[in-house]
């Protein structure tokens, strides 16, 4: 690992400076992606920002038909929590099936979204649950956040806060996991509202997306069948050693299917 | 905070975590398997969780509370958990055995009584090359049934 300088903020507001001044400062969650990053030197911060010393930002709140989860929320945290359980239980499923147990222990959801992994799970639940991401200067829709090949919207040195999830009348997310790492070989969520359906597919693409055809034939008639005969393009898919980008299509379908059954349809 | 011990150690900003409780402080007890966060030799605590102390920097645990495996007994009496890993050969060349015994134990924090899936499940993050999973999920069973008893 290259040398760097390491910083330990108190608020939000002295890790935003920190990151704005330095050059390639880099801001550090739960580390399970930026440190493995590190320890192969493809990436060389001048400076660390770690987060793990500001307070409140690790908090899972219920407000009426919203849940909110601090960005340094760890995925542990998300899985267990009595508010997610009970409000959002797709969530809380797929927070309890990132990675192995040490990861979820440290890893935050806001280091995930920020890093933008397209075969990372979070982003899907944040597509199909029309999440808002709040940062330090702003509230973005979760649309308009993942951008491309781990690329976001976010400004330089701009830090998540929290996200918040609307809560459906019914959601599930189903996914292919790579047996050695976890991550997504394609997943799916679906999630449906008091007249709005909406499916997000994370794994396939350069970074999660939503598939409106699909979701036009739910909210006609909310069942697997509905999805028959509906495919999406495999253009742009990963072709990696893992899977080709026709299978990650077909998996995408069949993985809707099942998604669509086990929230009930 | 080590073992219910204050302990200081200067080093530089990118020395890891399992780097300095090995090479600072002398507790080698932890393993370096992998070095890429897969296989789980180096698992410790840090404030009662289970963590990847290769994937953790040293100084972001300054302040917290974090125990190795030189932590667990109590002098020269074993705890059930390693016991069981004893009496149900739970280890075979014993590489990974730190690192699954801490892994055990925060598994039985979250899952006093786990079942075998529940323990296999678990073990996601914990590779043992002589491949002796039939004797480790064995030998949890019984560190959790034992420590269970051992609460009252």
């Amino acid at each position: 690992m290259y040398e760097f300088e390491y910083h330990r903020p108190q608020t939000v507001n002295e890790a935003a400076a920190l990151l704005a001044d330095r050059e390639e400062a880099r801001a550090l969650a739960g580390g399970m992606t930026l440190i493995p990053t590190m320890k192969l030197r493809l990436a060389q911060p001048t400076d660390l920002v770690d987060l793990g010393a500001i307070d409140g930002l690790d908090r899972v709140e219920r407000h009426d038909d919203v849940v909110e989860v601090g960005a340094l929320a760890r995925h542990a945290d998300v899985a267990a929590n009595t508010a997610m359980t009970g409000s959002i239980p797709a969530l809380a499923r797929l927070a309890g099936a990132i990675g192995d147990p040490q990861v979820r222990n440290c890893g935050s959801l806001g280091g995930s979204i920020a890093n933008a992994d397209p075969a990372a799970d979070y982003p899907a639940a944040l597509l199909a649950l029309d999440a808002t991401i709040v940062t330090d200067r702003r509230e973005i829709r979760a649309d308009e956040f993942f951008t491309g090949l781990f690329e976001t919207s976010l400004e330089r040195g701009e830090l998540i806060v929290a996200v918040r999830f609307r809560t459906p009348d019914t959601a599930h997310y189903v996914k292919f996991r790579n047996p050695a790492s976890g991550y997504a070989i394609a997943g799916v969520f679906v999630a449906k509202f008091p007249g709005q359906v909406r499916v997000a597919v994370t794994g396939a693409g350069p970074c999660a997306f939503r598939v409106p055809d699909m979701e036009s034939a739910l909210q006609a008639r909310f069942s697997p069948a509905a999805l028959n005969g509906i495919s999406v393009d495999a253009g742009n898919f990963a072709n990696d050693l893992h899977a080709d980008a026709a299978y990650r299509a077909h998996l995408v379908g069949v993985l809707a299917r099942r998604a669509v059954e086990k929230a009930g349809g | 905070m080590l073992n219910g011990e204050t302990v200081r150690a200067e080093v530089e900003a990118r020395t890891l975590l399992v780097e300095m409780l090995r090479v600072a402080l002398g507790k080698t007890g932890t393993h370096v398997g992998c070095d890429t966060s897969q296989c789980g030799a180096c698992v410790v605590h840090v404030d009662g969780r289970s963590i990847k102390s290769c994937t953790m920097l040293a100084v972001q645990i300054e302040g917290r509370e974090v125990t190795t495996i030189e932590g667990v007994a109590k002098g020269d009496e074993l705890h059930p958990m390693q016991a069981a890993f004893r009496e149900h050969h739970g280890l075979q060349c014993g590489f990974c055995t730190p690192g699954m015994i801490m892994s055990a134990l925060d598994l039985v924090r979250v899952d006093p009584d786990p079942d075998d899936k529940a323990i296999r499940r678990w073990l996601d993050g914990n590779l043992c090359r002589c491949t002796g999973y039939q004797n480790i999920v064995r030998a949890i069973r019984a560190g959790a049934a034992a420590m269970r008893d051992r609460q009252g």
